[in-house]
């Protein structure tokens, strides 16, 4: 298959490049850019013109709901939900049912995403058995399966002796430990930012320091093992300052956000509405200012989606018994385009955010777009509007705190591989 | 979601879920025709029939007895027709099956809920869920609001003080878990009072709650020097010992109230209390059942004041 995307704003943020041409796409490679070579034949073109053809975005929190939870959504729904966002990379965290804990079952979750024939899928492997918090997985042979790193997702790790020993034995293969920072006496029995909101509403509080008590913990057990942490979604402007001291300090560390906690704060908890009932919770506006801050430069490595498709029941319950997480991987790059455009950053830095730099997070060269390389590709309208709606979502999950909003920027085609996983 | 949920685009009430966010002439119409309502209850013939023909449902998930009980009295002589469910959270282990309920109780025509519940946004959920007639009564949800209680603390202090304007009104207690302390510190605070103090240690107030408009205190003394009126919060029997509070004893040393602490108060202040009371632990016998004691009559004006919001709900 030869595709030829014609006349595009073509945008490389590892590179640079920001120029319009033509791309030309063959074999799953991109064999040509700027102009179309004489003897290309393409089968398929695409007039790109006022269009933006950059690499594929790369999502460093996709929860597929593959195993356990299909009543939720299914990896053929919501592989057609990334792709449809215009990701083409994305990582997905353990917490299935059963975790991702064997080599087995992260053998049939390649597989599956394999034969949907979609996007690339790499999975976390769980750090520990069943997520417990106890007992170490196999990581290396994980790792052989296709982990690109361990993580406990939202499950807690109390056993600080396990975390170190765990921070180890991945150093001695030096895999990185995703870890979602939370000293979980702290937040015990808590279910919103413990600030102004939650005292006026009479929710119970997760103080900052629940966060800042782990990341302080998480630097202190990296700098005594030498093991690389990413640390995902980050809430507050202690732990992103914590982060900013470490990377000085040359420690190899690296973190992401979520885009809801870029956009959003507890401020917009409004009357108790259960879509925004997020891990980590939504902190205060000082918080959002230090996200906003800190990925514009780059102490913040990453914005993800923190994709968790929740069904409907689990979500008409009173806001603390509700179950937390928000879908949002097709809305990914109109955030961070409407990040881009509220902090007047330059499009290419905050495109980085979602592609170039997280790829980096996952060690892969994904997230590029250059002459030879392979054929991960966005095509966007950056100037379309649409509204956010249960029916405009290919998701399963309908559960987003920006349903009703009106946002900039829809993907008209993906290319993975060479080939259009998706057309708008 | 963002416009409030409880008026209607006149300004008129159609749920009574918080009295956050709610107009200080709305508080005073509720307070003045419960005025009516007290007259009704001290008559020979204590009913009244404004509420002929509707089916009121107070939706109990938490145990209660004096708020039930004012509930159903106060549906009753306005002449509804009650029906009490008292759900226990054993048998309701999954709020899909607090919407059923709903559902299954509106298709049984009822025209209002009355609903507690441990959670908070509770009564919120039920009023986003319910068809547009029929009217939700918050009566309590978690830590969040009791509305009818911070109204009838409001009417109680009228009855005995005139005026808002010129008052000083402190807190006492666990305002960290009190739904009831919420809604009468919005209460007070919408109602032109000046000083609004609570008085607790740290491990008992929320975060920023200086920002709801009050003073904090941690010493009792110097917290009711020169108050008008003293409200005593009920402390739960799971928050006496634990990483809150040492004890029960050492509780009542410091914060309790006995008439020795109440003199700081001014002389002609009064003690509240929404009940029920801990004797010995938040407050002492003798102030509780002494002279500047209202917490009985503050159970009488429950009645009226729930018919007041009942009625004007209904559109009286």
């Amino acid at each position: 298959m030869k595709i030829h995307i014609r006349q595009g704003r073509m945008i490389d943020p590892a590179s640079g490049l920001d120029r319009v041409g033509d791309i030309c796409v063959a074999a799953g490679r991109i064999v040509a850019m700027g102009e179309m070579p004489a003897d290309f034949q393409p089968n398929q073109t695409i007039d790109a013109e006022g269009l933006i053809v950059m690499p594929g975005l790369v999502d460093l929190a996709v929860r597929l709901r593959e195993p356990g939870n299909e009543y939720r959504a299914t990896l053929e729904s919501e592989m057609l939900a990334a792709c449809a966002g215009g990701v083409t990379s994305l990582a997905c965290p353990p917490d299935t049912s059963p975790p991702l804990d064997e080599t087995g079952l992260v053998e049939m979750l390649k597989f599956r995403a394999r034969n949907l024939n979609r996007l690339h899928v790499y999975p976390l492997g769980a750090l520990t058995q069943k997520l417990a918090g106890e007992r170490l997985t196999e990581m290396a042979e994980l790792y052989d399966a296709g982990c690109v790193g361990f993580s406990q997702a939202d499950f807690p790790l109390v056993d600080t002796q396990v975390l170190m020993r765990s921070l180890e034995y991945a150093a001695t293969f030096g895999f990185t430990i995703w870890l979602r920072p939370q000293d979980n006496w702290l937040a015990r029995g808590g279910v919103a930012h413990d600030g102004l909101v939650s005292s006026r509403l009479g929710l119970p509080g997760i103080p900052s320091a629940a966060e800042t008590v782990a990341v302080m913990t998480i630097l202190l057990l990296m700098r005594e093992t030498g093991a690389r942490v990413h640390l995902c979604r980050l809430s507050t402007a202690e732990a992103i300052e914590m982060v900013r001291q470490a990377k000085a300090e040359g420690l190899p560390v690296s973190c992401d956000v979520s885009i809801q906690h870029l956009h959003l704060s507890e401020m917009d908890l409004g009357y108790f509405d259960p879509n925004l009932h997020l891990v980590p919770p939504l902190r205060s506006q000082r918080d959002r200012d230090a996200i906003v801050r800190g990925l514009a430069d780059g102490t913040i490595d990453a914005l993800c989606s923190d994709h968790t498709p929740v069904d409907d029941d689990a979500k008409q319950l009173p806001f603390g018994e509700t179950e937390p997480g928000a879908t949002g991987v097709e809305l990914l790059l109109p955030l961070a385009l409407k990040w881009a455009q509220v902090s007047g950053l330059p499009l290419a830095s905050a495109l980085a955010c979602v592609t170039s730099r997280p790829a980096g997070i996952l060690g892969k060269t994904c997230g590029r777009m250059v002459d030879g390389g392979l054929a991960d590709l966005c095509i966007l309208d950056p100037q379309a509007w649409w509204k956010v709606t249960p029916a405009s979502l290919k998701s399963e999950g309908k559960n987003t705190p920006f349903s009703g909003y009106e946002v900039q920027g829809r993907v008209r085609y993906t290319l993975v591989s060479g080939q259009v996983v998706y057309q708008d | 979601m963002s416009e409030n949920p409880q008026l209607n685009a006149d300004g008129s009430l159609r749920h009574l879920l918080t009295i956050d966010g709610l107009p200080s002439s709305l508080l005073t119409r509720i307070l003045d025709t419960a005025e009516g309502f007290v007259a009704v209850n001290d008559q020979e013939v204590r009913k009244v029939p404004l509420l002929r023909g509707k089916a009121i449902f107070n939706l109990f998930f938490e145990p209660s007895t004096r708020t039930r009980t004012t509930f159903e009295i106060a549906a009753k002589r306005l002449s509804a027709d009650v029906i009490n469910l008292n759900i226990s959270a054993s048998s309701q282990s999954k709020g899909e099956t607090l919407l059923d309920t709903v559902d299954n109780l509106s298709a049984m025509q009822a025209d209002m809920f009355v609903v507690r519940h441990a959670q908070s946004g509770a009564a919120h959920m039920i009023a986003r869920h319910v068809a547009p007639h029929i009217h939700v009564i918050n009566a309590g949800d978690g830590r969040h609001a009791h509305p009818t209680q911070g109204l009838l603390d409001m009417f109680t202090i009228r009855r005995y003080k005139g005026e808002f304007h010129n008052l000083c009104v402190a807190i006492v207690g666990d305002v960290l878990h009190s739904r009831v302390a919420r809604s009468q510190i919005h209460a007070l605070t919408t109602l032109g009072v000046p000083e609004v103090r609570v008085i607790a240690p740290r491990t008992l107030l929320p975060v920023g709650i200086s920002q709801m408009g009050v003073q904090v205190f941690h010493d009792l003394a110097q917290g009711l020097k020169g108050v008008d009126v003293v409200i005593i919060l009920r402390l739960q029997n799971e928050r006496m010992r634990g990483a809150r509070l040492p004890s029960p004893q050492e509780y009542f040393r410091y914060y309790g109230l006995t008439p020795q602490k109440l003199a700081h108060a001014k002389p002609d202040a009064i003690v509240m209390h929404p009940g029920p009371m801990n004797r010995g632990i938040e407050i002492d016998s003798a102030v509780a059942d002494g002279q500047q004691s209202v917490i009985l009559p503050q159970v009488t004006y429950g009645i009226a004041v729930r018919m007041a919001v009942m009625s004007m709900l209904a559109g009286n």
